[in-house]
């Protein structure tokens, strides 16, 4: 079963054809990789998923409902969430706090005025912030100050903010870029973690063909913003217009 | 958890002992003696902390929480005091419905002035609000005038028709809470040489306070105040995360407003008089100073700021030559002389120089103001302390 449709998307800046009728279909429970070289297009088609960025022409669905013209607040209600390149926290507050915030939204809305309600009596919401970050290893971190954490940390607790939501859908942009090779690993095992627990559908871009191989259930390559194959990663080895797409560029 | 609510608690106690004991412990010097002009324990200069207080306290549930620093809430304190007068010429001299109108339009005020502002963040909110309140201030004095009264001011007049309590006779009408009037002194006494005076109008701000504190204190450990928090620091991230950033600023910005608002009633309530020089930019600096001073952000910092700034203010705008040769005469004469040249700019009407000294030193050594230097403090007494036990019971182990 789709749970995301993309259809004939366009996007263009200016005199640059960043996206020119680009077709995606995501399946349900999928793993879902793009990859492509720089500069493909990959990141504003994912900006497109989130209100980030309006297509200029095409159709968006979602779970049977159409994501264009809403904003993002309202897309991350309907049961999307993303992670960042650069992992988009709150480095001000304590861990806790930063996942308990976005079980918040979940709950209350995009917006909820309840000034006198105690955020200390908020059990069921505390359990569900803390079960994510027993569950993700982050437990003892608890009470720490955000902007304290590793860059590994950091993007740890990103991801148990988008996933105490319980997304239906979670969108990662390079989860790996700038990491070690054991950070890499670490979140490859993170993922395939949330995957088996979970059962999320997930859109990956990713540069890294280890972690795309060793991840994804489909892939699709995007060149000067078009799809150009949409297969099974078995196949997707060795396909002659990949090679053509990436010119040498990596060892696909 | 539970000790938040534990230390709430208990924070909550020390500022109502404050607040209550305030006309004795302001007042430790003994009235005919030398530090006499140090005392703060009278009415009129106490009433202008706790009024000042609210003001901060509703400012930094805005700045303090979601980091947008408006440059124009004197706006709403001006409002207040006219909402307020207006009650008592066409209505009561009783302060309820003066307060309670205050605290509504100002609300209404910052709703419009906060739905427009709020669309720009950063500097571009700030000069919006400063617009905002600067163009207040200048139609007070001219389109406005049927209403404020221009530069005369609003005042409380024998022939207003003040509709519940009309006046009889020929005395000036006094604000009053049900037939206590606020400017009566209860209670008077002198002991060891000082004066205490205690007033009916200083109480009811008191009391006030402590409600608005305790109101600040709610919304602090809201999810509401989390989500605030998290404006400040993330917006982006808040719009990813579902949540809609922009009534939760509105909703702040209009609740920092009635505060003003309230201030601005209760000035009027103290002194039944509004003039447009209350919605000067000044007087909106003067409260992002306080709240800066203090510590932003933090529940007591405000209130902590707004006394300091007001009693500097009172204090050291009273001390004059006359009181400087006093203090000195004990030199022999030369030394005295160059001693009062030396201190005069800073006192008297030069009094603006030493508290910008004093906020210069506390923003750059102490970047979270004075609560900042407050848990400095403790952090060091109780490291002390802690150090000194474990020193009794062992010898401290090499670390
Ligand atoms: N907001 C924008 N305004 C103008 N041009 C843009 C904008 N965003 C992206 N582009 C351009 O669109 C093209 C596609 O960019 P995009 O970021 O989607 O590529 P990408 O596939 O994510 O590349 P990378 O792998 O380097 O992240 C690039 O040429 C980029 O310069
Ligand atoms: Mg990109």
């Amino acid at each position: 079963m789709r749970i995301l449709e993309v259809q004939n998307v366009n996007k263009r800046f200016g005199g640059l054809q960043a996206l020119n009728n680009v077709n995606l279909n995501v399946n349900k429970g999928d793993v879902h990789a793009i990859i492509g070289p720089n500069g493909a297009g990959k990141s504003t088609l994912l900006n497109c998923f989130v209100g980030r960025l309006e297509p200029d022409t095409g159709s968006v669905m979602f779970d049977g409902q159409s994501l264009l013209g809403k904003k993002p607040h309202q897309i991350n209600q309907t049961g999307v969430s993303r992670v960042f390149q650069t992992p988009e926290i709150f480095t001000d507050l304590t861990v806790l706090e930063n996942v308990m915030i976005p079980a918040f939204a979940k709950r209350d809305g995009a917006y909820k005025l309840n000034p006198f309600a105690r955020v200390a009596q908020e059990s069921e919401i505390r359990d569900a912030a803390e079960e994510v970050l027993r569950d993700l290893g982050m437990a003892d971190k608890r009470n720490q100050i955000a902007s304290e954490m590793s860059r590994g940390d950091k993007r740890r607790l990103e991801m148990a903010m988008c996933l105490v939501q319980e997304p239906k859908l979670l969108l990662l942009d390079e989860p790996t870029a700038g990491m070690s090779r054991s950070d890499t690993n670490n979140t490859i095992d993170l993922l395939k973690h949330i995957g088996e627990t979970r059962g999320i559908t997930k859109v990956v871009i990713e540069h890294d063909m280890h972690v795309v191989f060793s991840l994804a259930d489909t892939i699709s390559v995007l060149a000067q913003g078009t799809v150009i194959v949409e297969d099974k990663p078995e196949n997707i080895k060795g396909h002659p217009k990949v090679r053509e797409a990436y010119l040498g560029e990596a060892q696909v | 958890m539970t000790d938040t609510k534990r230390n709430d608690v208990i924070l909550l106690l020390v500022v109502a002992f404050f607040a209550l004991f305030a006309p004795i412990i302001l007042n430790p010097f003994p009235s005919d003696g030398p530090l006499a002009q140090f005392n703060a324990g009278y009415p009129d200069l106490m009433q202008r902390f706790v009024i000042y207080g609210i003001f901060a306290i509703g400012f930094n549930i805005l700045f303090g929480l979601t980091g947008y620093l408006s440059f124009g809430h004197a706006a709403f304190l001006g409002v207040g005091s006219y909402s307020a007068v207006w009650m008592f010429k066409l209505l009561s001299m009783n302060i309820i419905p003066a307060i309670v109108l205050g605290v509504l339009i100002s609300g209404l005020f910052a709703l419009v002035i906060g739905f427009i502002s709020l669309r720009r963040s950063g500097i571009y909110f700030s000069i919006l609000t400063l617009a905002f309140a600067q163009m207040s201030y200048n139609l007070a004095y001219s389109v406005f005038t049927p209403i404020t009264n221009g530069e005369t001011g609003l005042q409380i007049l024998l022939s207003d028709p003040r509709i519940l309590d009309a006046p009889t006779g020929t005395a000036q009408p006094v604000t009053s809470l049900f037939g206590l009037e606020m400017r009566d002194t209860f209670l008077a006494f002198e002991y060891l040489g000082r004066d205490f005076q205690f007033t009916y109008g200083y109480y009811v701000c008191a009391i006030i306070l402590l409600i608005s504190f305790y109101i600040s204190m709610r919304i602090f450990r809201s999810p509401f105040g989390t989500m605030l928090r998290a404006v400040k620091t993330n917006q982006n991230r808040l719009s990813y995360t579902g949540v809609n950033t922009r009534p939760y600023t509105l909703t702040a910005f209009v609740i920092s407003g009635m505060y003003a608002g309230l201030a601005g009633a209760l000035l009027a309530c103290m002194d039944p008089l509004a003039g447009a020089e209350r919605m000067q930019w000044t007087a909106s600096g003067e409260v992002v100073l306080m709240t800066i001073l203090g510590g932003a952000g933090t529940l007591l910092g405000p209130v902590l700021g707004a006394g300091f700034i007001k009693y500097f203010e009172n204090i050291l705008s009273r001390i004059n030559d006359n009181v400087l040769e006093a203090w000195f005469a004990f030199m022999p004469d030369g030394m005295s002389d160059f001693f009062v040249v030396i201190v005069h700019p800073f006192v008297g009407k030069g009094w603006h120089l030493t508290l910008g000294l004093m906020f210069m030193a506390v923003v750059i050594f102490l970047p979270g103001g004075l609560m900042d230097g407050a848990k400095r403090i403790i952090d060091w007494v109780s490291g002390k302390n802690r150090a000194s036990k474990r020193g009794a019971k062992a010898p401290a182990p090499a670390e």
